[in-house]
């Protein structure tokens, strides 16, 4: 349970939140048309006659949309509707040239399902927590209007009209920004595992409508929501939220109501301002279209989308922590993203190869080189850096030399920094550039003997019982050798002599 | 069941047709006997019978995900779909200034 409160005047608040997330399907045509879906094209060079709702024109849907709506549904563990129809939306606006949307309200392709958030101390999560899907149905996404480039006209562009996105509807299940910032990445980490959504917010491939309402803790009724348009960023998710919940309090402790409305959200003042509509604009007048027939979806085909699915995010990280031997964080993180676990995954075969261990064995090292390592270095760099450079093979090079005591952390990153810059081969910098540190015990030992010849006292009151003294003695071998000596071998050779 | 005149000004709003009190007086009654005559169905015994999308079986027919696979329901043919339009400037559609 989160513990998301908000103190008002007349005592303490909690929240209630569901989200409505449109995910673009990534296809290469639209729902009911053979035209592209190509984001940044010149305007109106992606409308067939079918999505300008020319007279006599038929919708035909397309195969795919159908197969990844129908796999994002498995992967939500949501039960697939094999009967689902298509129904008519009925508005007019001058970006929906047929003056219906076709959706799914009576009979969703995808119905009952969820999404599990895990717990995060830091954000306010304290522990995992399951969020409940209620359906997710196909429907056609609308033109982009432009009001700014013309005086007293608004400029339609089609190219959007007819591609198809899935609704992704949630249980009023969250109590937290927090919470609810967290289902959106998760929803965005498993459309993007899929493979059913680029999960682009920044082009719109994902949105979010965000319903809200609060009541006083301790209430079972819900209070009147309010909905929130067309949310595209995580952050801006949760300020509308944060703005919409004081907003609210506001009001009721005012002694006003809640108006049941729909809300836009400005993302320059991170506030929520009430859309102008009319009363009759929700009056939609569903119906089913009769240019469709229900969609009746068998076996063989529900089978192939099942075997198509990949290892999806929370068995991914499970098999991270028990068989990989991963820490919970490093599971975590390195799940979040397909692109971090595509890369761990394969330098984590290749590494695994050049040192001649098991996967299991080398995971950790792999693991911290890919979170932080590795991305430290690229960062520190910054323009320098040629990613390219970076193939798992030199990367596995680098992990094996220091895997075997050949060069120190400090040189890893050193030779990695190289790597980056100019791609030459791991091993040859090493040599070249003398990045290699001292296992050799004849160096060592000569050096220690001369530290420990010209400093007899501390070697007397080590031997007295001073421990901490030992530090020093490994400072000025470190430092005699120039940095190079293995620590371990320093540490053995002054053990041994020091007795 | 029966619409009253103020459904039906209704619904000629929601879908933008301008009636006057004439074309109301004349379509009131006109619906209600459409609607009286479709009603006769409901005398027919239908409790064994599935509801159908269709009187003979049929499926819905897919499309394979193919960009322009038939020129007739492909994009590029800008020309085509702003050839009707009342304005039309620098490949967009003009419409009257809408603000949210």
């Amino acid at each position: 349970m989160s513990n998301y409160r908000i103190h008002g005047a007349t005592g303490e608040w909690e929240v209630v939140i569901g989200l409505e997330v449109h995910a673009q399907v990534t296809t290469n045509a639209k729902l009911f048309s053979g035209a592209s879906t190509a984001f940044g094209a010149e305007p109106n060079t992606q409308v067939s006659l079918v999505d300008a709702a020319m007279p006599g024109m038929l919708p035909v849907p397309n195969r795919e949309c159908i197969r990844q709506a129908v796999r994002t549904g498995m992967a939500i563990e949501a039960q697939i509707n094999k009967w689902s129809r298509f129904d008519r939306k009925n508005y007019f606006y001058a970006d929906l040239p047929q003056g219906y949307q076709i959706s799914q309200l009576y009979h969703p392709i995808v119905g009952e399902g969820q999404l599990l958030i895990e717990a995060d101390e830091k954000a306010g999560i304290p522990e995992d927590k399951v969020i409940g899907i209620e359906r997710i149905h196909v429907e056609q996404d609308a033109g982009k209007l432009m009001h700014d480039q013309h005086p007293t006209m608004s400029y339609v562009d089609l190219n959007r009209t007819g591609v198809a996105l899935m609704e992704i509807v949630s249980r009023p299940d969250m109590t937290s920004p927090a919470e609810a910032g967290a289902y959106i990445r998760k929803l965005r980490a498993i459309l993007r595992y899929v493979g059913s959504c680029d999960g682009n917010m920044e082009e719109g491939s994902m949105r979010a409508d965000v319903n809200v309402s609060v009541r006083k803790v301790g209430d079972t009724e819900l209070g009147t929501r309010t909905e929130t348009k067309n949310v595209n960023s995580v952050r801006f998710v949760m300020q509308a939220i944060e703005h919409e919940v004081q907003r609210q309090i506001d009001v009721i402790e005012d002694g006003k109501k809640i108006v049941q409305e729909t809300r836009l959200f400005d993302p320059g003042t991170g506030t929520t301002r009430s859309m102008r509509s009319k009363e009759d604009a929700h009056d939609y007048r569903y119906f089913p279209d009769p240019d469709l027939l229900p969609l009746i979806l068998d076996e063989a085909f529900l089978d192939e989308c099942r075997a198509s699915l990949p290892e999806l995010p929370d068995a991914k990280r499970t098999r991270y922590e028990n068989d990989l031997g991963l820490t919970p964080y490093n599971a975590r993180e390195l799940t979040a993203e397909v692109e971090t676990f595509g890369r761990f995954e394969t330098l984590l075969g290749v590494a695994a190869k050049t040192l001649g261990k098991p996967e299991a064995e080398v995971a950790t090292q792999v693991a911290n080189w890919s979170l932080s390592v590795a991305p430290g270095v690229a960062k520190s760099l910054g323009d320098e850096a040629n990613m390219a450079n970076a193939t798992a093979q030199r990367q596995a090079a680098i992990l094996a030399m220091q895997d075997k005591g050949e060069i120190s952390g400090g040189q890893a990153k050193e030779i990695y920094e190289i790597v980056l810059k100019e791609g030459r081969e791991p091993d040859e910098i090493a040599e070249t550039e003398g990045l290699k540190q001292v296992s050799d015990t004849g160096a060592i030992e000569s050096a220690v003997d001369d530290i420990l010849a010209n400093n007899q006292d501390k070697v007397e009151q080590y031997r007295g019982g001073k421990d901490k003294l030992f530090g020093f003695f490994v400072g000025q071998t470190m430092k005699a050798m120039q940095g190079k000596a293995n620590p371990a071998v320093v540490n053995q050779i002054l053990k041994d002599k020091l007795g | 069941m029966s619409v009253t005149r103020e459904e039906v000004a209704k619904i000629a709003s929601l879908a933008r047709i301008s009636m006057d009190d004439d074309a109301l007086d004349h379509m009131v009654p006109e619906l209600n006997n459409i609607l009286a005559w479709v009603e006769q169905l409901g005398e027919v015994d239908t409790t064994s019978v599935e509801p159908m999308a269709a009187v003979i079986p049929l499926e819905q027919r897919l499309r394979d995900d193919v960009v322009d696979a038939d020129p007739k329901t492909g994009g590029g043919r800008r020309d085509d779909i702003l050839a009707n339009a009342p304005v039309a400037e620098h490949g967009f559609f003009g419409v009257p200034k809408v603000i949210e």
